[in-house]
């Protein structure tokens, strides 16, 4: 190590606690004025580390020392007054507010009780100025765009006179477009002598943006490098401990027999249409790819499939029955799957025993209920199939579900919907947040289902999974598919250029 | 196995705290007061134990039973049914008014007014799962105005209609006295106490409520329903029709609650029918942890209590000390609850951790 003293420095930092991986023994040294890249699968323990870096959390044991000194920080306040600051994944923006009112919201500059905005104002484009970050502070947060917003959270850190950014997964609500526009911002920053940790697990970004990458698995900080020195397989690899899978499927099993069709389909949410002119079809054993950026529509295009929002327009179609007014359950019996979103929120049964979590979705079919009785006998016993099948690691059927990791829990639903043998599974984002192995696993699971019969509807933000997967792939941007492409020769960026409009029509 | 073991016994703290706490609290106002804590116990228990003590507490809790079974089938789902008295009283009326105008054999007479009561409560308690379905009323809000209509319209049919034409100097307001085909004549008589043959229905009501929540397709739906809105109505249940039909539930089990005074002691609805057994429900249910063998314990200490405390007024200490009792064994048994459930979940995730790090080294071991 030279003569400077570093940005930020982490000692033999450790935290257990239980159903986490935890930190063990976690070393990182940050540069003054460097983009560090923290890299790692989704559990790997990065998270963990910001926090306690953030003074969210407390380690058990280990130092953290800032621009050369200790730091012992027991809350969020003493970490910005060390001047670290933390760009969250999820943005904290009241979105009826705007630029200026987010930025000084919780440290308002106030004149005996009045806040002063004309000197915030200044402020804010002063800071603006300095660091390269355009924004304008009278517009109002929800006319922003994800980027824009995202400079909005940044621009509120350095406000605080944070000097040390985490930005923890920044690039996961973005298109390629609007990276570019984050990465320009970034090294911006820096020459202005910022100092920026990159919390991703995207390794192409961070070989583009880092100058020194730290690589965490399992807990522990595996090696540190620099990306002139490495491929992104040999990353993948540190990360990972094993080889990368590719989600391609093999061969095509799509069939004539059309299972879901959907035309014209048209929500309104809130005196606004959220899905609009939406026509599509699924074949059995065809996977129906849908890209595109967080809140165009997706959610709405699930919940009218699920029976969960009606339709003011449209028709969907089971085989030859008209479902567009069936309710969910009726959907359910009639082999429609559901893999959501978000698994907490329309998942799980949290504090439920795994059997009973199992049967949700299920409840009034075979094997888990015989009539107005419960089974739980066969509810057990499905569980222990869904178990092992798809490598669910827990003690047993009768734990429950808040005691498993995220991706088991993921593993436990996209079980639980692949065996009981659906015509249609509606599968939002179905490998997030699980390890590589895992999303392998439910991978080469889908492909068997497909080569089986399965129709399949696939929303997801990861595009190489979406390319890989799909036999057809569509994009939608505001509530209308506005493009269908060819999953064998369409790359990322160009699904990227449809997706933010950049690109328009001209079907592949 | 030993884990079970020490949950089972983190578990029994929850009571065991919240009656020491009350005991402390009691005594605490006791001596503020100026009476000897020890003194009040001691008669409370020697009276309390004597055979026509414990025959009354069983009477005593099984109307706070039948309430706690009524409020914990509506908080299974996040339902609050705070209309539970204004159910009841309601039902009560209407099925002792029923049960005066017709003539039946008698275990059908009985049978009848248990049904005019059931459908009274579940059509009184309908009114708010249906208010909040299509109006978006919250049910706390209609229960508790629907309790002072209920007053409001009882004593409006009980003046005007229902009421037994009144003999000469007869002060007493009450309907119709039912014939003795629709009375349940008691179990035995303890010490000169009746004890009340209700009590075998309440026994087997609390069974089916049991049944009916965690053994039935319907009670998944309740409690999944209940833990996670969103994903009840993901998997299938119509979030609207459940909130209905389970005040429906609610409601007609509420209905039964004036009953065991109905048939064994009061054969008419008079003004002197208890009051606030609705309300004592919530306590209970609350203290019951919403299950029907805990709510038995809590309404069988409830009545105990109830009972034991008529001898304070001999001893020149105000019964009213007991309230207070009562009070911090609901607030203690809420908290000590809640602290037990974060230990017991605390101890099962570390378990299952503990158990994924084993298997996941067993699977490292064997080679893939």
């Amino acid at each position: 190590m030279d003569e400077r003293t570093s940005a930020v420095e982490l000692k033999g930092i450790t935290k257990t606690f239980p159903g986490v991986v935890a930190n063990d023994d976690i070393n990182l040294t940050v540069e003054p004025s460097e983009i560090h890249a923290v890299v790692g699968e989704n559990g790997a323990g990065k998270s963990t580390l910001m926090k306690i870096l953030y003074g969210m959390l407390r380690p058990d044991g280990g130092e953290i020392s800032v621009n050369g000194r200790v730091a012992h920080f027991r809350s969020p306040k003493d970490a910005i007054g060390a001047g670290i600051g933390m760009v969250h994944q999820h943005f904290m923006l009241a979105t009826n507010l705007t630029v200026l009112e987010n930025v000084v919201l919780g440290s308002e500059p106030a004149h005996a009780g009045v806040i002063d905005f004309d000197e915030a104002a200044d402020r804010i484009r002063e800071l603006s100025r300095t660091y390269g970050v355009p924004l304008d502070p009278e517009r109002l947060v929800e006319d922003l765009a994800v980027g824009e917003r995202q400079r909005v959270e940044i621009l509120k850190v350095l406000y605080r006179g944070a000097r040390i950014l985490i930005l923890d997964e920044p690039t996961a609500a973005l298109v390629p477009q609007e990276v570019e526009e984050l990465f320009r911002n970034l090294r911006e920053l820096r020459e202005r002598g910022v100092t920026i940790i990159f919390i991703s697990h995207k390794l192409d970004e961070v070989l583009a943006i880092a100058d020194s990458i730290t690589v965490i698995r399992d807990g522990h900080t595996v090696a540190t490098v620099k990306p002139q020195a490495v491929t992104a397989r040999q990353l993948a690899e540190l990360m990972v401990g094993s080889e990368l899978p590719t989600p391609e499927t093999r061969e095509s099993t799509v069939t004539d027999v059309v299972v879901l069709s959907v035309r014209d389909l048209g929500v309104r949410v809130a005196d606004r249409w959220a899905l609009r002119n939406v026509t599509f079809d699924i074949r059995r054993g065809e996977i129906v790819g849908i890209a595109g950026v967080e809140g165009n529509g997706q959610r709405e295009l699930v919940d009218a499939l699920m029976g969960l929002l009606s339709p003011q327009e449209g028709l969907i179609r089971l085989g030859d029955a008209d479902i567009t007014r069936w309710s969910p359950r009726k959907r359910r019996e009639a082999g429609i799957g559901y893999v959501p979103e978000d698994r907490h929120l329309r998942g799980l049964l949290l504090p439920s025993p795994l059997w009973e979590n199992s049967m949700l979705g299920y409840q009034t079919m075979v094997p888990f209920s015989s009539g107005p009785w419960v089974n739980k006998g066969g509810a057990h016993k499905r569980t222990d199939d869904v178990i092992h099948e798809y490598n669910v690691i827990t003690p047993g059927p009768d734990t429950s579900a808040l005691a498993l990791s995220g991706g088991n829990q993921q593993k436990l639903i996209v079980g639980r919907e692949m065996v009981a043998e659906p015509k249609v599974l509606i599968a939002a984002h179905p490998t997030r947040g699980i390890d590589v192995g895992a999303q392998a696993a439910v991978w080469e699971h889908i492909r068997r289902a497909r080569a089986a019969g399965l129709a399949l509807l696939l929303i997801s933000a990861d595009l190489e999974e979406l390319i890989g997967l799909s036999d057809t792939l569509h994009v939608i941007l505001r509530g209308t598919l506005v493009a269908k492409l060819d999953p064998a020769t369409v790359t990322p960026e160009v699904l990227g250029s449809y997706m933010t409009g950049a690109r328009e029509a001209a079907s592949a | 196995m030993n884990a079970r073991v020490k949950i089972a016994l983190l578990w029994l703290l929850v009571p065991v705290s919240a009656i020491v706490l009350a005991l402390a609290v009691s005594s605490l106002v006791l001596i503020i007061i100026g009476e000897n804590p020890l003194t009040a116990f001691r008669s409370m228990v020697s009276y309390g134990t004597q055979p026509n003590s414990l025959a009354s507490m069983v009477n005593r809790a099984v109307p706070l039973y039948v309430a706690g079974l009524a409020v914990a089938v509506g908080f299974k789902m996040n339902l609050f049914n705070i209309g539970v008295e204004g159910q009841y009283r309601l039902a009560a009326l209407l099925a002792a008014a029923a049960g005066a105008a017709v003539s039946l054999p008698a275990p059908l007479h009985v049978a009848f007014i248990m049904l005019v009561a059931m459908v009274v409560g579940a059509f009184w308690a309908g009114i708010a799962g249906v208010l909040r379905v299509k109006r978006g009323v919250h049910e706390v809000v209609s229960t508790i105005m629907l309790n002072f209509i209920a007053t409001g319209i009882g004593a409006y049919l009980l003046a005007n209609f229902l009421r037994k034409p009144r003999l000469p100097n007869e002060l007493i307001i009450q309907t119709r006295q039912i014939p003795p085909s629709g009375h349940l004549s008691p179990l035995t008589v303890v010490g000169g106490e009746d004890l009340r043959s209700f009590v075998l229905i309440a026994v087997v009501l609390g069974i089916a409520v049991y049944v009916l929540i965690w053994r039935t397709r319907f009670g998944y739906d309740l409690r999944a329903s209940g833990i996670n809105p969103e994903a009840a109505r993901a998997s299938g249940v119509d979030p609207g029709r459940m909130i209905v039909t389970t005040m429906l539930i609610s409601g007609a089990v509420a209905g039964l609650i004036g009953m065991t005074d109905l048939f064994g002691f009061f054969h008419a609805y008079t003004l002197d029918f208890p009051t606030g057994l609705g309300f004592d429900g919530i306590a209970v249910a609350l203290v019951g942890l919403n299950h029907p063998a805990g709510i038995a314990i809590a309404a069988l200490l409830f009545g105990w209590v109830d009972r034991a405390a008529q001898i304070l007024d001999l001893e020149g200490i105000p019964k009213e000390v007991i309230i207070i009792t009562k009070g911090v064994i609901i607030l203690s048994v809420v908290i000590a609850y809640e602290v037990v459930r974060r230990i017991v979940q605390a101890q099962e995730i570390k378990a299952a951790a503990e158990e994924t790090r084993k298997l996941e080294e067993k699977r490292e071991a064997v080679p893939a």
